[in-house]
């Protein structure tokens, strides 16, 4: 907007201004409706579902469910997506928002148009449309994509009585650890954000799988607390994960 | 002293004038009627600060005709807001920051035994989701109506902090109850912060308070949910609502003034 544009504007606005009426009681009366409406529904809310409280935190094993509340879906989706690529994935997980945060911070300064109606900022109407459409597509894929947290796979048949053994164990400790929420083992579990695990031990070889899980690239979780309190069943999930060919 | 008019008293209530003659001195005019006593209160605290002009420019300020529900969106996140203010008070009464178990004990406590306790708690849980959604609504609305254009700029920008507080608020909040959820979505949502350039691992540590989750963790959590970023919104609430107010809340794009209407309000079709 140029200085001449500024002018008329606020020229416009005052004349608007001074055919309205009085913030108090009018607008003060709608907003006081709305408020009404909105406690009515925190309270419907909260009555009817309440605040579960689900086990307690456990640093070492046990099913949990690293899940967001629902307006992180998206957030959480935007890893999945960009999983593709592998090199850009921690750029892009937090990168992408950034520059979606900026972009928003800067608006008045890029859009300078001195025109308000929406029906004549085509630009500004697509971008809007698209970013709403995308947020509640990512949000609704988030809310889809349980966290499922058993792994059913049957152990080869070549397989001796105790490799199966470990097999099925190894299978029921990453179910319980979470691995599925980020990772695909056969028909189990997400694909993505992590690299799908079916065939992991012809990739990797067991050192280096073990080291993942101590030190792994975010954002994976570090699983050093599990083999602290239970070097067993790390010693398992690592053999089993050996076993994936 | 100067006074402020009467308030417009229904009839039975306005006081009796006096009947003439009967006034024997400077006494009895000064007695304190009762009916009185709130407006000379008024008085008194208006000597003193001046505030009375400060509540009209609040309160009597005009809004631009053609104002309609959509601009209700800004004070419900406000109400949302305060909803959230007094309900996490009483959640504070009883949580206890304590990582090695106390946290979580206080919150089953507040779920389970305390007296309404889980409807407060189910008040601020559920609050806060209907925050964000009123939020991102009060965002669409300034956008469609392409309200942080001139001379707006400003409030938008402080808008778009107040947005991301918001969300760090659900963040930071998320861990509190310290249940498997609450522990391994922060573990991870805090490692995703840690994959990011530059600030990235910085951020991280700071919030965790060390390389990994710790025991000074929920603590730091605690503090920046319920002081640091509370602190920061009610400031930028008070800047945001001085700018909406000292500019004017904006007319409804598609109106237009008609300066010649007014000097023939007759022949309007
Ligand atoms: C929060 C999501 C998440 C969880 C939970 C998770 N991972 Fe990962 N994992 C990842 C990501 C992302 C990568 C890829 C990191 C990279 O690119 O280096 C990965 C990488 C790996 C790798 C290395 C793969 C390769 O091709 O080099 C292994 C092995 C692995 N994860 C095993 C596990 C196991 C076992 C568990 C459960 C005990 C687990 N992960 C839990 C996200 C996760
Ligand atoms: C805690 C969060 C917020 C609160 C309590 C709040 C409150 C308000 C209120 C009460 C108004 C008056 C007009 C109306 O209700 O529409 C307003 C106007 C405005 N808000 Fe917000 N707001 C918040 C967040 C935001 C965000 C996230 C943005 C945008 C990024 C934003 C941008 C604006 C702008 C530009 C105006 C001026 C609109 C006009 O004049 O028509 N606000 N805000």
């Amino acid at each position: 907007m140029n200085q001449a544009e500024k002018e008329a504007y606020l020229r416009e606005y005052s004349i608007l201004k001074n055919e309205g009426k009085p913030f108090f009681p009018y607008a003060v009366a709608k907003d006081a409706v709305m408020a009404l409406i909105v406690m009515l529904v925190i309270i419907f809310l909260a009555l009817l579902f309440g605040a579960e409280l689900g086990p307690k935190a456990n640093p070492t094993t046990t099913t949990y469910v690293p899940r967001p509340d629902w307006y992180f879906f998206f957030l959480f989706e935007v890893l999945r997506v960009m999983r593709k690529v592998p090199d850009f994935t921690p750029m892009a997980t937090i990168g992408v928002p950034t520059i979606c945060m900026i972009l928003l911070f800067l608006l008045p300064f890029y859009d300078r148009s001195p025109e308000r109606r929406i029906e004549r900022r085509p630009i500004a109407l697509a971008t809007a449309l698209f970013a709403i459409g995308a947020m509640a597509y990512l949000t609704f894929s988030g809310a889809n994509t349980g966290s499922p947290n058993t792994v059913d796979l049957k152990p080869p048949s070549n397989f001796t009585a105790q490799q199966k053994a470990t097999f099925t164990k190894g299978e029921l400790v990453v179910g319980q650890s979470g691995c599925l929420a980020c990772h695909q083992i056969g028909d189990n579990g997400n694909n993505g954000p992590g690299p799908v695990l079916t065939t992991i031990a012809s990739k990797v070889p067991p050192q280096q799988i073990a080291s993942t899980l101590l030190n792994p690239t975010p954002p994976m979780p570090s699983f050093k607390g599990l083999r602290q309190q239970y070097p067993q069943k790390f010693q398992t999930l690592v053999a089993f994960l050996s076993m994936l060919h | 002293m100067p006074r402020l008019p009467a308030p417009p008293l229904p009839k039975g209530l306005r006081p009796r004038p006096k009947p003439p003659g009967d006034d024997n001195g400077a006494g009895v005019a000064d007695t304190l009627d009762p009916l009185e006593a709130g407006v000379t209160a008024v008085d008194w605290i208006d000597e003193r600060t001046s505030l009375t002009p400060v509540g009209r420019w609040l309160l009597f300020r005009k809004v631009p005709r053609g104002v309609n529900w959509y601009y209700t969106l800004g004070s419900a996140t406000l109400f949302a807001f305060l909803n959230q203010a007094v309900t996490g008070v009483f959640l504070a009464m009883y949580y206890r920051p304590d990582a090695s178990g106390g946290a979580y004990e206080s919150v089953r406590y507040i779920t389970t035994d305390a007296f309404l306790g889980q409807f407060v708690r189910g008040m601020h849980k559920w609050g806060a989701s209907v925050m964000i959604i009123l939020i991102f609504l009060h965002m669409g609305r300034v956008f469609f109506f392409g309200a942080y254009k001139y001379p707006r700029e400003l409030t938008w920008i402080i808008g778009v902090v107040l947005l991301i507080l918001t969300l760090a608020m659900g963040f930071t909040g998320y861990l509190l109850p310290l249940d498997q959820r609450a522990y391994w979505a922060t573990v991870v949502g805090v490692n995703i912060n840690a994959g990011g350039p530059f600030i990235g691992p910085y951020l991280s540590n700071f919030l965790f308070g060390g390389a990994d989750f710790g025991a000074t963790t929920l603590s730091r959590f605690y503090a920046i949910h319920m002081l640091i970023i509370p602190g920061a919104i009610v400031a930028l609430i008070g800047a945001h609502l001085y700018l909406v107010t000292k500019l004017g809340i904006t007319a409804p794009p598609w109106l237009k003034a008609e300066p010649e209407k007014q000097f023939q309000p007759e022949t309007d079709v």
